[in-house]
């Protein structure tokens, strides 16, 4: 039993009370990543220098000022290393950023900071956030608590893993195309999709900027909104954030679905849904009915187009997104190149692993003259045509419910042979990130001992209604108190 | 061996003319646009280094001096812009990408009126479009030997104007005339220091040839770093003369981009058409469209200034100058402003015109400085020029006075005080040196007598080198006649 299975709000009720301290839970924090973490190995680096100083910090902000400071103040957070850190090296899980140092520190991650959040560590993620496994790191398997053989889910996977084994209380991931979702769904916590532009992407290594978006994972729904509400809002250094206000995450959490149209997408159910997914999906639906939603089945009929859309759209932002990678400023770089050709060639070859090295030929190619037109102008259309469908979809419906993904959590090294089985495993997130709506995913069961998320996905700005959604689901299943059997692997 | 006949080859140039704007912060991030002479790397930040996570946020004013340059150029403004990543690798480009404009520029349509040996042309302009500039490379010596390349960044992400011009222009001698007023209306809207030299503003030219007469159009090659008027004007001269020569021999141009040496006064080729770069364009992600409003672009007009052509035509008409001497004046905005100032303090325009564009010209070319950088102001040239045009200094005292003041910084009318200088204009001082020369030069009054009018000038001269000048010369001449009396018929 560890203090870290507390909820966020109930941890800062007793940092208010000065129950417990800030460095109390620090120190809880980063013994238990040493104690468990070497058997699940969702930690790149730990920072504990760090976290002591913004604990300490957090102690007298709270001694100070109790009611004023934020519930966050003193609370233990891991980042995806994809988000740069100021100080603490940021390698995207790749060795071509090995040993890189950031100047800066994420908005995302200065928010967090700013409030008094403390940081643990970085967390392992596929290289680049490319992949729906975690298997992509260039540095270390990243397990699944539940089932040690199996994959935590990608690419946020180190985020989903330090929050379900109860490392940290809540992580920062990145979602793509299902990133943050997706482990969320295997390893059974909340994992946030914000609507695009909600948070800032200035400092986030960019995979497909006009795709990602930064997000929370964390035990519960409210933990959730408390992160989200946290580190959203409009940021000077990202043209692409939204202006409108944020508004109170919270407020309506409570407000049940009683009324709610909720829209099942006849679509998705025809991906081929393994038996047990489905079964805890209808369960979930049920609940939802008996709840008082209102639920119907509607059509995304470019669904089937979305796959091989995002495989144009997102790998050609790649090619572009990391030709900055070009051992010059950072990375090990080439010594002795012949020309400067060869420097590229051996920097970029001996830094990237196979599958960005895959995504960047793809992308290289799709917006090559010749085949811009018929690659990535055509997925552009139909990504248009997506963002239509979801735009028309909540003209009708409150919510759209789905699983999370096809399928629990598959074994290491089952997909990894077949590139075109793992991409399909993002087919139901993806479409979100094409048109841009924010979607989260919420423990939902567990299919034959394995964790199982519903994914809801809200309108452009429609963070409150997905939330409230969930929170409905979780109330009535508490999934969250079920920590993964993690008595096998403490050290 | 059979000889080729020989054709009249036509020249078609066009330019692509690249100028850094004057903001005060780069084009995506706020580190300074004016990178001159700071150490190496330190004018940079994470988005100019182009770091990992790091994003660029336009900047505004860019937007505005290029909507600006571009109404200046008679351009169309779409109310629909974006910015598009053109990717490619070199060390001097940190993110692997420029960030610049393909299919939606800032403007198109536009055209310069330009004046060439005494007629007007009116080449197209296509588009202006805005992007950044690329950082530097430095080697030991010449880069071929360099035992290393040093990259310094001070420069990435400068704001930097693309202006395309249409093949509009048939020989170099028009394609210098159109980049000298291109440059011109680029100072007169102060969007751009005009400096070639230090590559603030660059120019590569696109020429082909074709039979006079012809429409069609010839395999054209590009033509890059000449860092002057000249060297434009000397690479395309060279590659008229290169292109023709082959084209006589019965062969064929190579289309190419091809490098102006200095050195050698050649072009030498860098890079056929098999290497052209695939740029793979595609719109930048990580910045929103722009809308650009009509209530926007008209306020921008409103706050055009006067340009070449009106001011000069109006030089012409309100002045009553020379067509040549109001271009001359109205080659940069300070040379116009210092001008009016002076008119403004009440010097007859003429007066003002010949002594701005000979000797205070004369004075700022030796020490390179412009009219509005030199000691000498335009009230102080006022206030000479106008002790000139009162008959109280002489011409050639008021030259010595000007070139004293513009070394000293001191007054011209109080140099002329301290100094004497004023004219002698005492009748009885200047009589008794009158009867003195006359008694000097019998020779010469006995000839003005003799009805040598002309014979009066050397009488004239003498009393004035006898007073080093200062004598008034209007009293010098009418003392002269009275004691000489009618010269006879």
């Amino acid at each position: 039993m560890t203090l870290l299975e507390e909820p966020i709000p109930e941890l800062a009720r007793r940092l208010r009370r000065r129950q417990v301290s800030a460095v109390e839970l620090a120190r809880e924090s980063l013994a238990q990543v040493e104690r468990i973490d070497p058997g699940l190995g969702a930690f790149l680096r730990t920072t504990p220098e760090l976290a002591l100083a913004a604990a300490e910090e957090a102690d007298r902000r709270l001694a100070a000022d109790p009611e004023g400071s934020s519930p966050l103040c003193g609370i233990p957070l891991a980042y995806k290393d994809v988000l740069c850190t100021e100080g603490v090296e940021t390698t995207a899980a790749s060795q071509i950023l090995r040993g890189f140092v950031p100047p800066y520190s994420a908005t995302a991650v200065a928010r967090l900071n700013a409030l008094g959040a403390v940081p643990i560590g970085k967390v392992n993620c596929d290289e680049f956030a490319m992949g729906s496994s975690n298997e992509n790191s260039s540095y270390q398997t990243t397990r699944n608590p539940w089932e040690l053989d199996r994959v935590p889910g990608g690419s946020s996977g180190g985020s989903a893993v330090a929050v379900a084994s109860r490392l940290v209380c809540a992580a920062l991931g990145s979602d793509t195309g299902g990133s943050i979702r997706l482990p969320a769904s295997f390893t059974g916590v909340v994992g946030y999709k914000p609507t695009y532009g909600r948070v800032s992407r200035y400092g986030l290594i960019a995979f497909a900027s006009s795709l990602d978006q930064v997000g929370p994972l964390t035990k519960t729904v409210e933990e959730a909104a408390l992160v989200l509400a946290a580190i959203a809002g409009p940021d000077p250094h990202d043209s692409t954030t939204l202006q409108e206000p944020v508004g109170d995450l919270l407020a309506g959490l409570e407000q049940g679905v009683r009324g709610l149209r909720l829209g099942i997408p006849r679509e998705y159910l025809e991906v081929g849904i393994e038996a047990p997914v489905e079964r805890v999906f209808e369960s979930s639906v049920e609940l939802l009915r008996g709840l008082g939603a209102e639920i119907s089945e509607i059509s995304l009929p470019t669904t089937e187009y979305a796959l091989a859309a995002y495989y144009v759209i997102a790998p050609a932002e790649v090619s572009s997104n990391l030709a900055r990678m070009d051992g010059v400023r950072f990375g090990p770089g080439a010594e002795r190149a012949q020309s400067l050709r060869q420097a590229y060639e051996t920097a970029r070859h001996r830094g990237f692993g196979p599958e960005v090295r895959r995504r960047i030929a793809l992308g290289t190619y799709a917006l090559s003259s010749g085949y811009y037109d018929a690659y990535y102008l055509r997925a552009q259309k139909v990504r248009t045509l997506v963002a239509q469908d979801f735009a028309q979809a909540f003209e009708k419906v409150d919510a759209v419910i789905s699983p999370t993904a096809p399928t629990a959590a598959f074994r290491l090294g089952e997909r990894t042979a077949d590139p075109l089985a793992m991409y399909a495993t993002d087919i139901l997130t993806l479409p979100a990130n094409l048109a841009g709506v924010s979607g989260i995913s919420v423990p939902a069961g567990f299919a034959e001992g394995l964790p199982v998320g519903l994914q809801v996905l809200g309108p452009s700005l429609g963070e409150a209604m997905c939330l409230r959604v969930a929170r409905a689901l979780e109330r009535e299943l508490e999934i969250w108190r079920q920590a993964p059997p993690l008595e096998r692997v403490a050290a | 061996m059979s000889v080729a006949t020989r054709v009249d080859w036509e020249a078609v140039i066009g330019l692509e003319v690249h100028a850094q704007l004057l903001t005060r912060s780069k084009m995506f991030c706020s580190c300074r646009a004016d990178y001159l002479g700071l150490p190496p790397n330190s004018n940079t930040c994470p988005t100019c280094l182009g770091l990992p996570g790091a994003l660029p946020v336009i900047n505004r004013e860019a937007v505005r001096m290029t909507i600006r340059t571009a109404l200046a150029l008679n351009c169309e403004i779409p109310e629909f812009t974006k910015f598009d990543r053109k990717n490619y690798f070199y060390p001097d480009l940190p993110k692997g990408y420029q960030i610049s404009q393909y299919d939606l520029p800032l403007s198109r349509n536009g055209w310069l009126e330009v004046e060439v040996e005494g007629r007007t042309v009116r080449p197209g302009i296509t588009r202006v479009h805005l992007e950044e500039d690329a950082g530097s490379l430095h080697h030991a010596g010449e880069i071929q030997n360099s035992p290393f390349s040093l990259v310094d960044l001070n420069r990435a992400g400068v704001p930097l104007m693309e202006i395309v011009g249409e093949p509009d222009l048939r020989s170099p001698l028009e394609a210098r005339a159109y980049l000298t007023t291109l440059r011109q209306v680029l100072l007169y809207i102060g969007v751009n220091d005009g400096n070639m030299e230090e590559g603030s503003l660059r120019c590569d030219a696109n020429i082909s040839l074709r039979p006079r007469g012809s429409e069609g159009l010839g395999v054209k090659v590009e033509v890059k770093n000449m860092n002057s008027f000249r060297s434009l004007q000397r690479a395309l001269e060279f590659e008229l003369r290169r292109q023709s020569e082959l084209l006589d021999a019965g062969g064929e141009v190579a289309q190419e981009t091809r490098g102006w040496s200095e050195a050698e006064q050649r072009t030498v080729s860098q890079r056929s058409k098999e290497e052209a770069q695939e740029y793979r364009y595609f719109p930048e992600p990580d910045l929103p469209p722009l809308r650009v409003s009509r209530e926007q672009v008209e306020e921008i007009r409103s706050q055009l200034p006067e340009l070449p052509p009106a001011r000069r035509a109006r030089f012409e008409s309100q002045y009553q100058l020379a067509p040549q001497l109001a271009g001359l004046l109205t080659a940069r905005p300070q040379d116009s402003q210092y001008f009016e100032q002076v008119v403004g303090h009440g010097v007859s325009p003429q007066l003002a015109a010949n002594w701005q564009s000979q000797e205070l010209q004369g004075l700022c070319n030796a020490a390179n400085l412009g009219v509005e950088e030199c000691r000498v102001g335009p009230a102080a040239l006022a206030g000479l020029l106008r002790l000139l045009e009162e008959g109280k200094i002489s011409s050639r005292s008021a030259k010595e006075v000007l070139a004293e003041a513009f070394e000293s910084g001191r007054d011209p009318a109080q140099l002329v005080r301290s100094k004497g200088l004023g004219l002698i204009q005492d009748p009885e001082q200047l009589g008794q040196l009158v009867e003195q020369a006359m008694a000097r030069q019998p020779q010469a009054v006995a000839d003005f007598q003799a009805g040598k009018t002309q014979a009066l000038r050397s009488l004239v001269g003498l009393v004035m080198g006898m007073t080093k000048g200062q004598a008034d010369p209007v009293l010098v001449d009418r003392l002269l006649r009275e004691r000489l009396g009618s010269p006879q018929a």
